[in-house]
């Protein structure tokens, strides 16, 4: 009977621990955005939002100090933009080949390929994009090398598992029978797979594109050892001419940043992270919107 | 005849194309792979030597000695705190929880965001809460407490992946023998669930080693000339490392920078064999 009650008493407890362990995750994410805004809103109050979002003049040193981070948000779209240029036609049929045309001997090569792809960390795809994609590209296109183009490629090589291994799932979840209606048909095997196979799979490969779009947009030291850094004015941003987003604003500044300027680094943060909230959402509305389905 | 004849020579040709074009990525993706390792570790590992891996830091050695002691002290640390929390978050929502009640699915959105935010931000956090509000200063507690919080969702989903992956007559089977609900669960349903959730672990390792966004202001970029375990030195990883030798911009340093490359991915290549392997036994299990 003793012992009846004292499992009983540790059933309760023990439930009660797996609880609050659960409820950690949702008191850092509160945390983060708490501790965030708070140091980051009342400095953006004070630059006055307006400035802060559509002035495209960075100059924290200048006297009078400037913070606009216009400019770093269009860099930021700039290099995400490139990424999934590069990034998606490449990791999309790199998926419909995984699925539909390779044979499993080889299957056991590239799949393999792409998880250490994604193992690699961003500071070993920054350091190779500054020994070997920026000489490449001051070479052959042209500039310094430090520049949209870079970030743009090794960016584009980052989302690359995120964008497969993602988009895989997705094609090899269309049910057998859509092919098999379409070979009916009389498609071939291409015309299948391009017309039938991966629209149906279009809420997968999108979910992985938004992945993608995420971790790009969030990427900062692969970044900031290609992309030169340099804050340009909005007419003088050219694909090859080197390029500051709003991530590397953050890591290039903030050792030396006090007062205002860190708060301004800080609010720099602030706006990534609601960039983020809206890529989440717009994922979870997907997911719902492939359930209803 | 001869209109519909060639129209389908004209489909073939163009499914040739499209096929071309898929096997050409997929040879591009492990080309790409493979330039890059080879890149790092031909002109790494020859640059790797006993004083780099063991010895004094100083600017003649560089030495990598004390991040790497560093890099595990801190993979050993937020280990720690964060797999016990992420293992009872799993089993709170595989074992525990109603599907689709309003704390489930606030706990859910809550990890999803977590595993959405990127490395910068946690570091911003990391720097105004644990090394300015805290107090910690530029530490490596600091760190480990950013880093504890950022890997979370990777424990959790892998963890609770694993525990949902094991079949429920292990757990009829257990509590037709008159066990308790818990016991069941760490007698029963954890050790069979172990190979998933230590691959989750593992992949934790792998984000740990590798990370230098989040660190870079909380742990710092400090480096101490012998290993030192003092939770409140600022000391940098072996990911610091690399990056500070790499804008150093010297030749020396950025040789030294290809050889921390070669040990960080030398490292990932062990993470990727392990998590392989114990992924494999999951596999298995299920098939049983």
């Amino acid at each position: 009977m003793q012992n009846i009650k004292e499992s009983n008493f540790s059933e309760i407890t023990m439930q009660a621990i797996f609880f609050l362990s659960a409820l950690i995750s949702v008191l850092a994410v509160l945390a983060i955005c708490l501790f965030l805004f708070m140091r980051g809103i009342p400095a953006i109050a004070e630059i006055g939002a307006i400035d802060f979002i559509f002035n495209e003049k960075w100059g924290p040193t200048n006297t009078p100090a400037s913070y606009g981070i216009l400019s770093m948000i269009v860099g930021s779209i700039y290099v995400t933009a490139g990424a999934i240029v590069i990034g998606v036609p490449i990791g999309l049929l790199c998926a419909i080949f995984l699925v539909e045309f390779c044979p499993s001997s080889v299957y056991k090569i590239v799949k393999p390929a792409v998880n250490l792809l994604a193992g690699i960390p961003s500071i070993i795809y920054g350091f190779f994009g500054m020994e070997a994609i920026v000489p490449f590209v001051r070479e052959n296109m042209g500039g310094n090398g430090y520049s949209i183009m870079s970030a743009s490629i090794i960016l584009g090589i980052m989302i690359l598992p995120t964008v497969i291994s993602i988009s895989e799932s997705s094609i090899r979840a269309v049910p057998e029978s859509y092919a098999e209606g379409s070979y009916g048909l009389g498609a071939t095997k291409e015309e299948t797979v391009f017309k039938v196979v991966v629209p149906a799979a279009k809420s997968g490969i999108l979910t992985s594109i938004i992945l993608g779009i995420g971790r790009a947009i969030g990427e900062t030291m692969a970044v900031v050892m290609v992309a030169g850094n340099s804050v340009m004015p909005l007419d003088k941003i050219k694909i090859l001419k080197p390029i500051r987003t709003l991530t590397t604003n953050i890591v290039t500044e903030m050792s030396y940043a006090s007062g205002l300027h860190e708060s301004a680094l800080i609010s720099t943060g602030v706006v990534l992270f609601v960039f983020i909230i809206i890529l989440n959402a717009s994922l979870s509305s997907i997911k719902s919107k492939a359930q209803r389905n | 005849m001869d209109r519909t004849l060639d129209n389908l020579k004209q489909r073939k040709i163009k499914s040739q194309i499209f096929k071309s074009f898929v096997w050409f990525c997929g040879i591009l993706t492990v080309g790409i792979l493979v330039y890059i390792l080879l890149f790092i570790l031909l002109k790494g590992v020859p640059k790797i030597n006993m004083e780099f891996l063991f010895g004094e830091y100083n600017s003649e050695t560089l030495s990598a000695f004390s991040s790497i002691i560093t890099t595990v002290q801190m993979i050993v640390l937020s280990l720690l705190i964060s797999v016990p929390i992420g293992v009872f978050c799993a089993i709170y929502l595989a074992e525990y929880s109603k599907r689709g009640n309003k704390p489930v699915k606030v706990i859910r959105l809550a990890i999803d965001t977590l595993a959405g935010i990127p490395s910068i931000v946690y570091g911003l956090f990391g720097m105004i809460f644990f090394v300015n509000i805290l107090g910690f200063r530029a530490s490596v507690l600091s760190g480990v407490c950013t880093i504890s919080i950022m890997i979370l969702p990777v424990i959790i989903s892998s963890s609770e992946e694993a525990i949902k992956s094991v079949p429920d007559t292990y757990r009829e089977g257990s509590l037709g023998l008159g066990a308790t609900r818990l016991r069941t669960v760490f007698r029963i349903v954890l050790p069979t669930a172990m190979p998933g959730i230590l691959a989750g672990i593992i992949l934790a390792i792998g984000r740990i080693v590798g990370e230098t966004a989040a660190l870079i202001f909380t742990s710092g970029t400090n480096v101490l000339k012998y290993p030192s375990l003092d939770l409140f030195a600022s000391q940098r990883t072996l990911a610091i490392h690399m990056y500070m030798l790499a804008s150093e911009g010297l030749p020396h340093s950025r040789d030294m920078a290809f050889a921390t490359g070669a040990i960080l991915i030398l490292v990932v290549f062990f993470i990727n064999y392990s998590t392989t392997k114990l992924a494999g036994r999951i596999g298995r299990m299920q098939n049983d």
